[in-house]
């Protein structure tokens, strides 16, 4: 088990160079695109900018490796992720300002998404093919084929025609009044926390269906114990292990549909700070936030490796 | 009668393959056989958009802006007057479009890369899937939103980016049949022949690695739609002169929200019916040709090797 886990630390390491690599370059790969957008609003504001001058300003003149260098230096020795190109606020000061929410948002939604799926799932599959268990199912699939943000649209839409309500977009502090805040916060986690209930709803039912075929649940059977504790203490443990996985491979899906939930309720999360610097062409910014939902990526689907041989004892790494 | 009758046998089981699929599927699997009756329309929608659409979907009547249903318009106008149905049908077009052609261009990617990657092997194998995993763990949106910024919108554009994209996610999936492949008797059993290396790859590594391919296929193609439509939704896939159901859910739809509904209405029940249909049948599709899926007997003691499989049924399909 050490061995694996050094093992898998030591991979961690030219995957995450490889990916620091990718997002430096997915963005940098036309820079003078950069500095035309930008000499074209400066020249709108302030009249004839030199070109020149301001790539050197902003250290674009370099060569790439020489700038990419910089960019993770800075990172690892200094702790920063440069400055916007545009508004010259430092990156990860910005990030920092807008983490709580988007963490709180995923959060909120895997929780949500856990206490809609695990017991439907559960009980669609102990009452397989009943009226029940069509309903759950047809539930699954119709959500996994809705998009979040056409439900988004809808729930924006209709009730504000047919009662004249729509959902509050202004967010309101945790520390200022935390019903409030959790009020204007429970839609677009419901609506992201849906969209996964879905697929996690499957998988508990297929797993649950698996393991109730198991021989020990017909040894329990007869040994004659109850069918709660059966459920309980026999069947819904093991059911529940690959969900776990299925967790830690939806952190990407949670991290895309952050973006377009927080664009659509007007949320100021990282999401919309992305979207934000996508249009405006501000490279750090981008760069800045993509790495960051990458190594968070990375680092839940680490820790759904390294936690998988306690939840289910019967996996070993050698 | 037959002069050769081993040539004979072997295209008879060939096209028996797709043909026997067929079978099992229209009488094993009602939901698949709806979702594939789905498909058909939304290709036949597509490929007869220009008979079908009353109007072009550019033509504008700005004396007719956002009108409701008529018999003129079926569906009513947009904010420029131009036919919603016309442009609902030529988005069911582009949607098409891309979805056939990205997943196409990323099977390419995917056999070239987790092919080549699986059947060389060694330090070049570890050294792709450290790059698979380091693109991989890069959120998919946030990928494909930064580099459509970079190489703008634009229909030739998503398909390239979409393709590439998935592609190198599913070169995984390849690289593991082409790995379990290599392991196999008769592979062995051609190499030890001599068997040169083309015939060995078309004849024994491509055929076996086509039941994956096909789920591969049937599944992407459902989140590729749903990818060009989130994309198109945030600004960052079609342009907006072309009609996508993305692009017209938030341009048109959340703009006149008030005024017109069902311009908003509309392209995500089409979305919703197409991936749905599509999803019915890529289930569908993966349950008749992967073995592994049908189990519910216990295996104990093979608990790593099921650990495993069930890592790659997880990829093949995340929402089993």
């Amino acid at each position: 088990m050490k061995a694996y886990v050094i093992r898998r630390l030591l991979l961690l390491i030219p995957t995450w160079v490889l990916l620091t690599i990718l997002v430096f370059l997915s963005v940098r790969f036309i820079p003078g695109d950069v500095i035309d957008a930008m000499v074209g609003r400066m020249q709108y504001m302030a009249g004839d900018i030199d070109r020149e001058a301001l790539e050197k300003m902003l250290g674009l003149d370099q060569p790439v490796h020489v700038q990419y260098g910089r960019w993770v230096g800075g990172m690892l020795f200094e702790g920063t992720m440069g400055d916007s190109l545009l508004g010259g606020w430092s990156v990860e000061e910005k990030i920092f300002g807008r983490l709580a929410l988007t963490i709180e948002l995923g959060l909120l939604a895997i929780f949500i998404a856990l206490i809609i799926a695990v017991p439907v799932g559960i009980f669609s599959a102990l009452r397989q093919d009943t009226a029940m268990d069509y309903a759950g199912r047809s539930f699954a699939i119709l959500g996994l084929a809705t998009p979040d943000f056409w439900l988004a649209t809808m729930i924006m839409i209709y009730p504000a025609i047919w009662w004249a309500w729509s959902p509050p977009m202004e967010l309101i502090p945790f520390t200022e009044d935390p019903v409030g805040h959790l009020s204007t916060f429970v839609l677009p986690c419901l609506i992201l926390g849906t969209h996964f209930s879905a697929s996690i709803m499957r998988l508990t039912r297929t797993m649950m269906l698996e393991v109730l075929r198991q021989d020990y649940i017909r040894t329990a059977w007869s040994k004659g114990l109850r069918e709660r504790v059966i459920i309980v203490r026999h069947a819904i443990k093991n059911a529940l292990i690959p969900v776990v996985t299925l967790i830690g491979l939806h952190f990407p899906l949670l991290v895309g549909g952050s973006v377009i939930i927080e664009n659509i309720f007007a949320l100021p999360g990282l999401g919309r700070l992305l979207l934000d610097a996508l249009s405006d062409r501000d490279y750090p910014v981008v760069s800045g936030v993509n790495l960051l939902f990458a190594t968070v990526v990375m680092g839940g689907n680490l820790l759904v490796d390294l936690i998988y041989p306690y939840l289910d004892p019967r996996v070993r790494y050698e | 009668m037959d002069d050769h009758p081993a040539e004979t046998a072997v295209a008879e089981k060939r096209s028996s393959l797709f043909v026997e699929l067929l079978k099992r599927l229209l009488r094993e699997k009602p939901l698949g056989t709806f979702g594939g009756i789905i498909i058909l329309t939304f290709m036949l929608v597509s490929l007869l958009a220009p008979t079908l659409a009353p109007f072009p979907y550019t033509e504008i009547h700005l004396i007719d802006r956002l009108q409701g249903s008529s018999s003129t318009y079926l569906l009513g106008t947009d904010q420029l007057g131009r036919d919603f149905m016309s442009r609902l049908i030529y988005g069911a077009r582009h949607s098409a479009l891309v979805s056939f052609s990205a997943t196409t261009l990323s099977l390419l990617v995917s056999l070239l890369l987790g092919g080549v990657a699986g059947f060389v092997g060694g330090k070049f194998d570890l050294g792709v899937q450290r790059f698979v995993d380091a693109w991989m763990s890069f959120p998919g949106l946030l990928l494909l939103l930064t580099v459509m910024s970079i190489v703008g919108q634009g229909v030739l554009q998503i398909i390239v980016v979409l393709g590439i994209s998935y592609g190198i996610g599913n070169s995984r999936i390849v690289r593991s049949a082409v790995i379990g492949i290599k392991g196999n008797d008769y592979f062995l059993a051609a190499k030890a022949l001599g068997t040169p290396l083309n015939q060995i790859l078309f004849r024994h590594v491509l055929p076996n690695i086509m039941p994956p391919l096909i789920i591969i296929f049937s599944i992407n193609i459902g989140s590729v739609i749903m990818s060009e439509a989130a994309l198109s939704f945030l600004g960052f896939g079609l342009p907006p002169e072309v009609p996508s159901w993305g692009g017209m859910l938030s341009r048109e739809g959340r703009q006149y929200m008030e005024m017109a509904p069902r311009l908003a209405l509309w392209p995500g029940l089409c979305l919703v019916s197409v991936v749905y249909g599509v999803n019915m049948f890529g289930d569908a599709m993966r349950d008749l040709l992967d073995p592994r899926m049908r189990g519910g007997e216990g295996s104990y003691g093979t608990a790593v090797v099921k650990r495993k499989r069930g890592f790659l049924s997880r990829l093949l399909n995340p929402f089993a």
